[in-house]
């Protein structure tokens, strides 16, 4: 593990002076996540980190960084991302290096410290052995001071549905591809849960989730696909299509908005879920509509920088759309 | 001097002392939903959480997520059919709250409110209604997480700050002690028993918890180090590369209290709603021309970090308005921390200096 980052490193290294900048990860200051590291001179390359806990995509920079050389370390989740920008033309291929490695799954910083019940207490985190080794501050953790957590039990809810582990495409692949994390059960599916609801429990579920939603658009800020930022339709005020109220229903109009907007082109990263303060479960809403896309056009997002989203384009006749059996 | 009240709440007797407080006022209390522990109105069956710091700060308490501050309806009548009249309806809330289970960071933050909204002649009429219905039961840490930097922003894990009541957790149960006045007199209605000798043991509990905290360098004295940047966007601009300009970072924090008015009409009626904003969202200083003074993440991450550590203090006799809760470092989505912006400031300002006199 150890000397395929140096590999890594060494790669970037070599392909630094040809790039403005390579965004990587970088130790964060909690020791349970990692945070993105901008390098732009070569004694920084030695900070980068590749671990579970590069669980942030850093896809989402790089409609910003356009015009710009720009080398970007990615999983494979984050390369559907990249796909998903380059098909719509909201970043250059030419101008954009990819680096990876094999990923193994990343961990989710609540589970872990769930798993040692010392709420915030945990000092310091190694991954080792297929799993989690957790030091705490105090003497919460079961024997002592340190506590394993499996792997399976630290993962991210989005890796257990993980289509591909590696960066495709990847202009400099570090060490041996691999598959997704081997996970013994898939936790159940908000969504298939939701689907078997009637409309009216479905609402009362999104009434109560919305009820905790702060409203601070950290889905949307993360959201790699997100492109109109400062400029979203949910803060305006001309036209006035969300109130200032706690209305729940106000909420989930944003949530609806998001959703409809990436709907087609969600790659289900799962970084609105991940960046949500409150742990709400807003990716569901996106599956939902990929759902109905992959129903209606049998296509999935990410997958082909060569296709065209299916909302991106207009046919006449649409395979499974019989608008004149309507 | 008097002796402060002090009684004792075995832990298998808080929930229904808790319970008999709800009879008659709202207790919110922190109660686990999910992976996350939020400030909510006390559910006996849900239970409540007091392990480690909620993912949301107390302060809806007294300043809630969106707040009606007036209820209008346009009318018409028959003998003047051109004539509109508007009814105005004043909202000025008076339900007696209790926030139990804050963090002393979080009780020092009410602090900072104080200084703004409860100003002397300057006094905002909901905020003090609130305030002054609001009783604060904090609950003294045991084990700080390695992202509290309380003690490096002038508190500690056992500070009274901004509190009524000061619970210490031992090991069968809690030892509550008064603060204040009103504290002393709620506490006194209750039926508990005396804490007597444990009041000893409370006090070197919250000792070497503060005693334990890994010392660090204090930034009480970064007002004039964060000032001195104001006009250095390229400092600006690097430390916040990073940040994806959401408002995670000011909704969860005990001490933002920037806020935005609206009037929200459907058909004839509506409200006025004074809700939270912040400073990291573009909307905030947009003017009405278009121009916006805080085009960038930079410009917006230096009113932050600023207002905390230079422009508040500077206005408050030098206390910071950051009371070092850390979360927002737990909870940003790509782990800024903002210690280490502070730190740099305070680093590079004195090269600067060092420069300067060579």
């Amino acid at each position: 593990m150890a000397s395929r980052l140096e590999e890594l490193k060494d790669e970037v290294r070599k392909a630094l002076p040809e790039l403005d900048m390579v965004i990587a990860w970088a130790a964060g200051p909690d020791s349970l996540s990692h945070t993105p590291l901008f390098i732009t001179e070569a004694a920084d390359v030695d900070r980068i980190e590749w671990d579970p806990r590069c669980s942030q995509s850093l896809a989402g920079y790089l409609p910003g960084l356009r015009g710009k050389k720009i080398g970007i370390l990615a999983k494979g989740c984050d390369a559907r991302s990249i796909v998903e920008l380059l098909q719509e033309k909201l970043i250059d291929r030419e101008n954009v290096t990819i680096f990876g490695m094999h990923c193994e799954g990343t961990v989710d910083p609540d589970k872990i410290r769930s798993a040692t019940s010392c709420g915030e207490g945990v000092h310091s985190v190694e991954i080792a052995g297929g799993g989690v080794k957790i030091s705490t501050g105090g003497d919460a953790c079961a024997d002592g001071e340190t506590c394993m957590v499996g792997m399976e039990d630290a993962l991210m809810g989005k890796c257990f549905r993980c289509t591909g582990a590696d960066a495709e495409p990847c202009d400099h692949f570090v060490g041996e591809h691999g598959e997704p994390p081997a996970v013994s059960s898939v936790p159940p599916s908000t969504l298939d849960m939701l689907e078997a609801m009637g409309f009216g429990d479905r609402l009362h579920f999104w009434e109560e989730q919305m009820d905790q939603c702060i409203r601070c658009y950290a889905c949307r800020s993360a959201c790699p696909l997100c492109v109109c930022q400062d400029q979203c339709a949910a803060q305006s005020r001309e036209p006035h299509w969300i109130d200032q109220t706690d209305n729940p229903r106000e909420k989930l109009m944003f949530q609806a908005m998001h959703a409809l907007h990436t709907a087609g082109r969600c790659t289900e990263c799962g970084e609105c879920e991940r960046a949500c303060p409150m742990d709400l479960p807003i990716m569901t809403l996106k599956q939902a509509l990929n759902r109905r896309i992959k129903e209606l056009f049998d296509y999935e997002a990410g997958k082909d920088p060569e296709q065209t989203p299916p909302l991106f384009q207009f046919r006449e006749e649409e395979e499974h759309i019989k608008e004149r059996k309507w | 001097m008097v002796m402060p009240a002090a009684r004792y709440i075995k832990k298998d007797g808080l929930m229904p002392w808790l319970e008999r407080v709800a009879e008659s006022r709202l207790v919110l209390a922190p109660r686990r939903q999910g992976k996350r522990t939020v400030f909510l109105p006390l559910d006996p069956a849900a239970g409540i959480d007091l392990n480690g710091l909620a993912a949301s700060s107390p302060k809806q308490a007294v300043l809630p997520r969106s707040e009606t501050l007036l209820e209008y309806t346009y009318t018409k009548t028959d003998e003047v059919p051109s004539r509109t009249g508007l009814d105005v309806r004043e909202v000025i809330p008076d339900r007696p709250t209790l926030v139990f289970g804050s963090r002393p960071c979080d009780a020092k933050g009410f602090t900072v409110f104080d200084r703004v909204y409860d100003a002397g002649k300057k006094r905002d009429v909901y905020y003090c209604a609130r305030r002054e219905n609001t009783l604060v039961a904090t609950v003294a840490c045991t084990e700080p997480a390695p992202t509290c930097f309380c003690h490096r922003v002038g508190g500690g894990p056992g500070e009274t700050d901004g509190s009524d009541l000061l619970l210490t957790e031992l090991t069968e149960g809690y030892v509550v002690e008064s603060v204040t006045e009103r504290g002393e007199a709620f506490l006194l209605e209750q039926d508990l028993p005396e804490a007597g000798p444990l009041v000893d043991e409370a006090r070197k509990t919250r000792e070497a918890v503060r005693a334990a905290m890994p010392e660090g360098e204090p930034l009480t004295d970064a007002p004039e180090h964060v000032g001195a940047l104001f006009d250095d966007m390229a400092f600006w601009d690097e430390v916040t590369a990073k940040c994806l300009s959401c408002g995670a970072c000011t909704y969860i924090c005990p001490t933002c209290y920037c806020f935005n008015i609206t009037d929200e009409s459907k058909g004839g009626k509506g409200v006025r709603v004074r809700t939270w904003d912040n400073c990291m969202s573009f909307q905030f200083t947009l003017e009405g021309s278009g121009h916006n003074p805080r085009p960038t993440k930079g410009h917006r991450m230096r009113n932050r970090v600023g207002h905390k550590f230079s422009y508040y203090p500077k206005l408050h006799d030098g206390n910071l308005s950051c009371v070092g809760c850390g979360r927002c470092i737990v909870h940003c989505p790509v782990s800024m921390d903002i210690r280490s912006i502070v730190s740099k400031a305070i680093a590079c300002t004195e090269t600067a200096e060092e420069q300067a006199d060579d």
